[in-house]
């Protein structure tokens, strides 16, 4: 089995707040292999940010706390100072954010900003640097890089601009790519063409990318492995093809039925998950998706353990166990 | 945006609640206020003070009078006894509760009195102002920001060539002119030392100040969609006006006041140190100021204490503004400040 | 890029002209005003005040008055002064200029660095005590009346310790640098730390809570996901970012100072700047002087408005494209 590339064992990211206290993150545990894709999927609110947020350490907020274990390359990030996070943030593990308009500071090229990150890193001259970044945007696709590179972020579109951003990210060949929902500010069209990239660059540079999405259509384009969450517990975890095919968790269901298909005839009305996403200020006791579950039943007012079989595939729900491991 | 407030849901009070709980819980709002009321407290208290303490009228000169001290009669105005012996000397501060416990100013008026008298007017004109100019500047930057382009620019226009002018010059030359002639228009005559043509003038010449950040929120909130939804649904532009707009502008307003009555006491004490502000036998800490030039270097309390007692007051509406500001800033309250 | 110069141009034209029209409205045409006899003095009989409208052609309509008065100032620049007959306006403006602009110039470069530093500083501290400790400065800056800073200043430099820790400080008043250097920094020394005290609580008020507001922007967490450490993007990322807005308000401020709004400390430390010239005029009521430096004035603030746009085009390159 090949080593495991990022480990994330009962992470758990909680808020004080004047109402008492909320779990964004609820002990949260996966793993990633190097070159693989996963996918987290699960609405506003459900920790997923949060939790690549934590993974990266980049929650600033006093009122935080982080327990758990993140294991990258074999040390616990969680237990790492600040300083030693940095030389890791942007070299070892990157991360690219939802809105490509206001993610890079605006008085700087795109030349400077590929600059600034090799030089974060590394010993490299500002011409040598500025060779890479001409490389580097002409790998992502971006025409005529000798004069795009010494632009600045407005004068590119929001499409390119992505790109640009994903080339920087990827210019100190990270291990490990995480991408936060990167395509849902841009264009459905656009959208194809930043995952193809993706896809493409995770082949060449050979990393692992995690990317966030609320988007299931996103989902099945990129990922070979999926998680989804829900009130910041992960209720299920899958491959993805089996996901699709056999949701097991009634949420994951839900979801999947909401999503239009071009093969279902076109009169039949589409599902909703009825009721409110929770509020994490006032979960429900047990099961946190029993107040909007169509099969709820009177074990549920307990949590249900996360039932899974040798590759850490399952759910968490009582029809599972009920049904015995799959 | 912080990485959790989507998970959060606090929208389930309302904003003014919120506001002033954040702003009960600001200590500064508590040591401003305390300052605001100490100030406002003392110079209420200026009648019984002169009656009881200082026992002299402080708008009338004793040049010839004598205050007991120590069990010893002395002269108020005292024959100098510095340089070349030609000028008169007040007496100094006894620092005891009593007459000319800040000692006396060159007219032999009691400077503590004349202090807490003159708060009077510097108070009374700072929030008159404020209060003028902030209703002018929401009233003009309303109707400026939700009228066609015709009103809007001439609006802009005359709040463009107000505000080219610089605050101070523009309100000296009004004061130079108005004040020394008064003011007469038709029905409206404003004698030369009302105290109204202060307020007026200082009023007026903020008005730019306020009116266009004003003017260009009114701007947006047009674009806003709770606003064209109700355009589209047919209401009359005064409800918009007062349903939609005005309490989305309101908490700005609320921000200004403390600053525009900071700024309007200043201005008043700056025209009156000038002689163009406050008029005699009126008097305002500014005036007292001016009045202590001529004795600054041997009885430095007549033109020290007035300074103090604005800086204090305006320390304590600027903590106060801020305070305000932050409370109304929803932003402000998530950057972890629960 | 000519069409918006040309359209800049006429805008500040139209300004300057109407504030010349509203100064000559202000002092010729209020209510219950009469130049003549504020000219002639108190209790001037009516042939003194006959004289006078004479003299100075006030029994002309107002609009001849005007458009002879803008003649005189700008054309033939011979305007002379009601009040010193015969001395000409222009020549007293000019002379006044280097000590405002010595003053100004000095004043703007402390408080622009106090203002920076202790900005940046301040928002780079939020979790300490100096965070608050450099608000109360700020708060305290702007509080203080800057006429009875200067003549606070005064009592300590020329008066209780003149003789001895202060002895070096000069009389009041300015020398010209070209007549002594020394005398001209030390005479400016102490108006340049009265002047910029207020100015400086103003910056580090500004600039503090800008920065603070433009670390929770989104590009400052694509830095720290970068793996850029906390103080690089305080100044190399929102701090730049901040001086957009700094250099706007500089200029302004900047622009008014120069063309006489410094005026309170001119005359507390008896400087023979704009400013004092200005605010003597407005006293004596000399009009063609008050013509003449509210003109300056409004000038200043023109042009420095239009640098101003032209700068914050050269700052943010987001403002260039038009």
């Amino acid at each position: 089995m090949a080593e495991k590339l990022l480990e994330v064992k009962n992470l758990c990211v909680s808020f004080k707040t004047r109402k008492g206290i909320v779990r964004a993150v609820n002990n949260l545990s996966f793993s990633i292999n190097h070159g693989e894709v996963l996918g987290i999927v699960g609405e506003s609110g459900s920790g997923k940010s949060v939790s690549m947020s934590a993974v990266m350490g980049l929650i600033k907020d006093e009122n935080a706390e982080i327990t758990g274990e993140v294991i990258f390359n074999g040390e616990d990030l969680l237990k790492k100072s600040d300083e030693e996070l940095r030389a890791i943030r942007g070299k070892d593990i990157a991360m690219v954010f939802q809105d490509p308009m206001t993610a890079l500071t605006p008085v700087y090229t795109i030349g400077w900003h590929i600059r600034e990150q090799l030089q974060l890193h590394s010993d490299i001259s500002d011409k040598a640097a500025k060779e890479r970044a001409i490389e580097l945007l002409e790998e992502v696709g971006i025409p005529d890089p000798v004069k795009r590179v010494d632009q600045y972020p407005h004068e590119f579109s929001g499409g390119m601009r992505q790109r640009a951003i994903i080339a920087m990210a990827l210019s100190l060949n990270p291990k490990l790519l995480i991408a936060d929902e990167p395509t849902t500010a841009l264009d459905v069209t656009i959208q194809a063409q930043i995952l193809d990239l993706l896809e493409r660059l995770r082949k060449t540079h050979n990393s692992s990318i995690i990317i966030i999405t609320h988007d299931m259509g996103v989902v099945s384009e990129l990922s070979s492995e999926v998680l989804v969450m829900y009130a910041g517990r992960m209720v299920e975890r899958s491959t993805k093809s089996s996901l699709f095919a056999h949701p097991q968790h009634p949420y994951t269901k839900g979801l999947m039925n909401s999503v239009p298909r071009v093969d279902r005839a076109r009169t039949s009305r589409l599902e909703t998950i009825s009721g409110q996403p929770a509020s994490l200020l006032n979960l429900p006791s047990g099961c946190a998706f029993r107040t909007r579950c169509p099969s709820a039943h009177a074990a549920c007012t307990e949590q249900p353990a996360f039932t899974a079989d040798s590759n850490g595939y399952g759910a968490a729900c009582f029809l599972l166990s009920k049904a015995g491991a799959p | 945006m912080t990485t959790h407030e989507s998970a959060f849901d606090l929208s389930s009070e309302s904003p003014s609640k919120i506001a002033l709980r954040t702003l009960v819980r600001d200590r500064r709002s508590w040591v401003a206020s305390t300052m605001l009321i100490i100030v406002v407290a003392l110079t209420l208290f200026a009648p019984l003070y002169a009656s009881l303490i200082s026992k002299t009228d402080p708008f009338v000169s004793t040049i010839n009078g004598t205050v007991v001290l120590d069990g010893v009669e002395v002269q108020v105005l005292q024959q100098s006894t510095e340089g070349l012996k030609l000028g008169v000397n007040p007496i100094g501060p006894t620092w005891k509760i009593g007459p000319y416990f800040l000692g006396a100013d060159n007219q032999g008026r009691d400077v503590a009195a004349r202090l807490l008298y003159g708060g009077t007017n510097t108070l009374l004109i700072g929030f008159a102002a404020a209060a003028l100019t902030l209703i002018v500047a929401t009233l003009v930057g309303v109707v400026a920001g939700y009228s066609g382009k015709i009103i809007d620019s001439v609006i802009s226009r005359i709040l463009d060539v107000i505000w080219a002018f610089p605050v101070y010059l523009l309100s000296i030359s009004l004061s130079v002119v108005l004040l020394t002639s008064g003011f007469k228009w038709g029905p409206i005559s404003l004698e030369a030392g009302s105290l109204y043509l202060p307020i007026i003038i200082i009023g007026l010449v903020y008005v730019p100040y306020v009116a266009r950040p004003i003017r260009g929120q009114v701007l947006t909130l047009r674009e806003r969609e709770f606003v064209k939804a109700a355009i589209g649904g047919g209401a009359k532009n005064s409800t918009i006006i007062f349903r939609e707009i005005l309490p989305n502008v309101i908490p700005s307003v609320l921000v200004f006041i403390p600053l525009m009555v900071s700024l309007a006491m200043l201005t008043e004490s700056a025209l009156s140190f000038l002689s163009i502000g406050v008029q005699p036998p009126d008097a305002s800490w500014g005036t007292i100021i001016k009045d202590g030039l001529g004795l600054l270097y041997t009885r430095p309390m007549v033109a020290l204490t007035p300074g103090l007692f604005i800086v204090i007051t305006a320390v304590a509406l600027n903590l106060l503004g801020d305070a305000v500001r932050d409370a109304l800033d929803p932003k402000a309250r998530l950057r972890g400040a629960f | 890029m000519t069409r918006f110069i040309l359209k800049r141009l006429a805008a500040a034209v139209f300004v300057l002209v109407s504030i010349s029209i509203l100064v000559f409205l202000i002092f010729f045409a209020t209510p219950g005003v009469d130049p003549a006899a504020r000219i002639a003095g108190r209790n001037a009989d009516q042939l003194t005040l006959q004289q006078v409208r004479a003299t100075f052609d006030l029994d002309k309509p107002l609009h001849i008055r005007y458009v002879s008065m803008m003649k005189h100032l700008f054309i033939d620049r011979d305007l002379t002064s009601y009040v010193n007959r015969g001395a000409e306006v222009w020549p007293q403006l000019t002379q006044a200029i280097p000590a405002t602009l010595s003053l100004v110039f000095g004043a703007a470069i402390i408080w622009l660095l106090l203002g920076l530093i202790l900005g940046i500083t301040a928002a780079g501290m939020r979790k300490s005590w100096i965070d608050p400790a450099i608000g109360i400065i700020g708060i305290i800056g702007v509080s203080l009346p800057v006429y009875w800073l200067g003549e606070v200043v005064n009592l300590i430099t020329q008066g209780r310790l003149h003789a001895t820790l202060f002895r070096w400080v000069p009389p009041l008043g300015y020398v010209p640098f070209t007549e002594s250097p020394s005398g001209w920094f030390l005479g400016l020394l102490f108006p340049w730390l009265t002047l910029s005290i207020l100015y400086a609580g103003i910056y580090i008020r500004v600039i503090r809570s800008e920065i603070v507001g433009l670390m929770q922007e989104d590009y400052i967490k694509t830095e720290r996901a970068k793996g850029a450490g906390e103080k690089r993007i305080l100044i190399k990322h929102a701090s730049r970012m901040s001086l957009i807005t700094v250099v706007s308000l500089f200029g302004l401020d900047f622009g008014a100072l120069v063309g006489g709004s410094a005026l309170l400390t001119e005359v507390v430390f008896g400087i023979q700047g704009v400013g004092r010239l200005t605010f003597t005029a407005l006293q004596n009521f000399d009009l063609p002087l008050i013509m003449a430096t509210v003109m300056y004035a409004a000038f200043f603030i023109v042009i420095a408005n239009a640098i101003v746009d032209l700068v914050y085009a050269w700052i943010d390159p987001r403002v260039r494209r038009g």
